[in-house]
């Protein structure tokens, strides 16, 4: 019981030290560009209660639910095919360390420059700046695919199909998970990129609007916000998925 | 079921290292009785499991021919591997149901018949390495096939378990007589199982000699009759004692 209780109780420990911490250096430095965490408490729930963090929120999530998603399936796509067949992966690897290597901001801007300021474009933004991480990661794992089950499943037949679902995804599982956690860590971010630059709405649109404003409270507020969102999905979506793929482990 | 007649007239793979071919199989011709048990016994590293994958289909690029009788096509073969190779994140049914497409009512009863029925919904990592090679001796079976290709099935099994499920699978041959090759170094265990003994040669591999097994299946059992017929072989056949 006590062993099962630890974790618990060292997670709420640390929060409170977190907050104390925080507490402490506010009382210390005594300045408006850095509030009180009961301060910045008031504000989340002002700006939950008029209105405005829900729907800047829920813009911004849209967003990312598109982006992510869209992201995951070409980038998983690529990946395997890459990871499948080496004179492929031989073509397109510079490309993908290309890619890889382009700075966001700059495909942020190509983008609204060529499409213009549109959803389209900030969507394909962050797309394009997600797509090579996910199919380096997937590429890693399609490549360490156990050949005795594939000849397995050859040998008795399981088609295409039945193979991909039974014998391959369950062994990439792993490494979706990994490129589904950094991705959303990445995409949140360069979604505030793209709405501060191109957008009058999202989190990005609002946290530009409280920096012209020095409104650092608010700052905060919306990060909270946006970071306990994350911590949701975490907790309620991805580790449930993660321990049932898993749950053949001893 | 009818009789299998293989031919494999050359195969051969390239050096890693060198580039160099190097010849594995030449000249090898086996003919396989419907129903027959058939134990290939030969030196480590001879091509084994090689004759085995072509049998199989996964190896295609041979020179021969291999006829399966009635089916002609790969999809009769059943094939248990060295190692059970099954998905460790489904349970022993799943697995089997899997492979097989078989219904419960064909499952169950080899279940029960390997004493697996106790453990059909756990998984792969909870059972033990003999429960493991009886479950892809089940998924093998349950195909039905025209061939049932055995490679090396029982290594690393320790005596008392290789023996258990050595009885286990004659016992379920002798319930749905398939023809089987199985490819063994343990000349024992093939004296204890086959039909007919056929000796491979090393690298290139041709059959250097075919031996029926004249015991009576109840008198595998005794051990000493087993030794006995090892060490007439070993006086008949003096060049054999190398190639074991």
């Amino acid at each position: 019981m006590d062993t099962q209780l630890l974790p618990k109780k060292l997670t709420l420990l640390s929060i409170l030290i977190f907050f104390g911490l925080w507490q402490g250096l506010a009382m210390l430095i005594q300045s408006n560009t850095f509030p009180l965490p009961i301060v910045v408490i008031d504000v989340l729930w002002q700006e939950i209660k008029n209105g405005q963090l829900p729907y800047h929120l829920g813009v911004t999530l849209f967003r990312l639910i598109i982006s992510f998603t869209i992201s995951m399936i070409i980038g998983c796509a690529i990946g395997i095919l890459l990871g499948q067949y080496k004179q492929l992966n031989a073509f397109f690897d510079n490309w993908l360390v290309i890619f890889l290597n382009i700075p966001a901001l700059v495909t942020i801007i190509l983008c609204y420059v060529w499409f213009g300021l549109i959803e389209t474009a900030a969507i394909l933004a962050v797309v394009i700046n997600k797509v090579p991480n996910v199919v380096v990661t997937i590429r890693e794992g399609t490549r360490t695919l156990d050949k005795d089950l594939m000849e397995m499943a050859e040998c008795y037949r399981f088609g295409k199909w039945k193979t991909f679902l039974h014998v391959i995804w369950p062994q990439l599982h792993p490494f979706v998970m990994a490129a589904a956690r950094s991705g959303l860590a990445l995409i949140w971010k360069i979604i505030l990129v793209v709405e501060l630059l191109g957008r009058s709405n999202g989190m990005g649109y609002q946290l530009h609007l409280f920096f012209q404003m020095f409104d650092v409270a608010s700052i905060l507020a919306y990060t909270i916000a946006f970071v306990s969102v994350i911590q949701i999905i975490e907790l309620f979506i991805l580790k449930p998925l993660d321990q049932k793929a898993m749950r053949w482990r001893r | 079921m009818t009789d299998v007649t293989i031919q494999i007239n050359h195969k051969s793979f390239l050096s890693p290292d060198s580039g160099a071919e190097k010849t594995v199989i030449k000249n090898l011709n086996i003919s396989l009785k419907s129903g027959e048990f058939v134990c290939l016994v030969g030196p480590s590293g001879c091509g084994k499991t090689t004759l085995l994958n072509i049998l199989s289909g996964l190896d295609k690029k041979f020179q021969g021919s291999i006829n399966l009788g009635r089916s002609q096509t790969h999809t009769d073969i059943g094939y248990v591997f060295q190692n059970p190779r099954l998905l460790p994140w489904r349970t022993v049914k799943e697995n089997l149901k899997l492979a097989t497409n078989a219904t419960d009512d064909v499952l169950e009863p080899l279940l029960e018949l390997m004493k697996l029925t106790d453990v059909q919904h756990s998984y792969p990592e909870q059972l033990s390495l003999g429960m493991s090679r009886r479950v892809a001796i089940i998924r093998a079976f349950a195909i039905d096939p025209e061939l049932l290709l055995m490679d090396e099935p029982f290594v690393s099994l320790d005596p008392p378990t290789a023996r258990q499920v050595r009885q286990l699978l004659i016992k379920l041959w002798t319930n749905r007589p398939h023809t089987i090759l199985f490819v063994t170094h343990n000349l024992r265990e093939a004296i204890a199982l086959a039909d007919r003994l056929i000796f491979l040669s090393a690298s290139p591999m041709s059959v250097v000699a075919e031996i029926p097994v004249p015991i009576a299946r109840k008198e595998r059992l005794n051990e000493t009759e087993i030794e006995l017929f090892r060490t007439k072989i070993f006086s008949d056949y003096p060049d054999i004692a190398s190639l074991v």
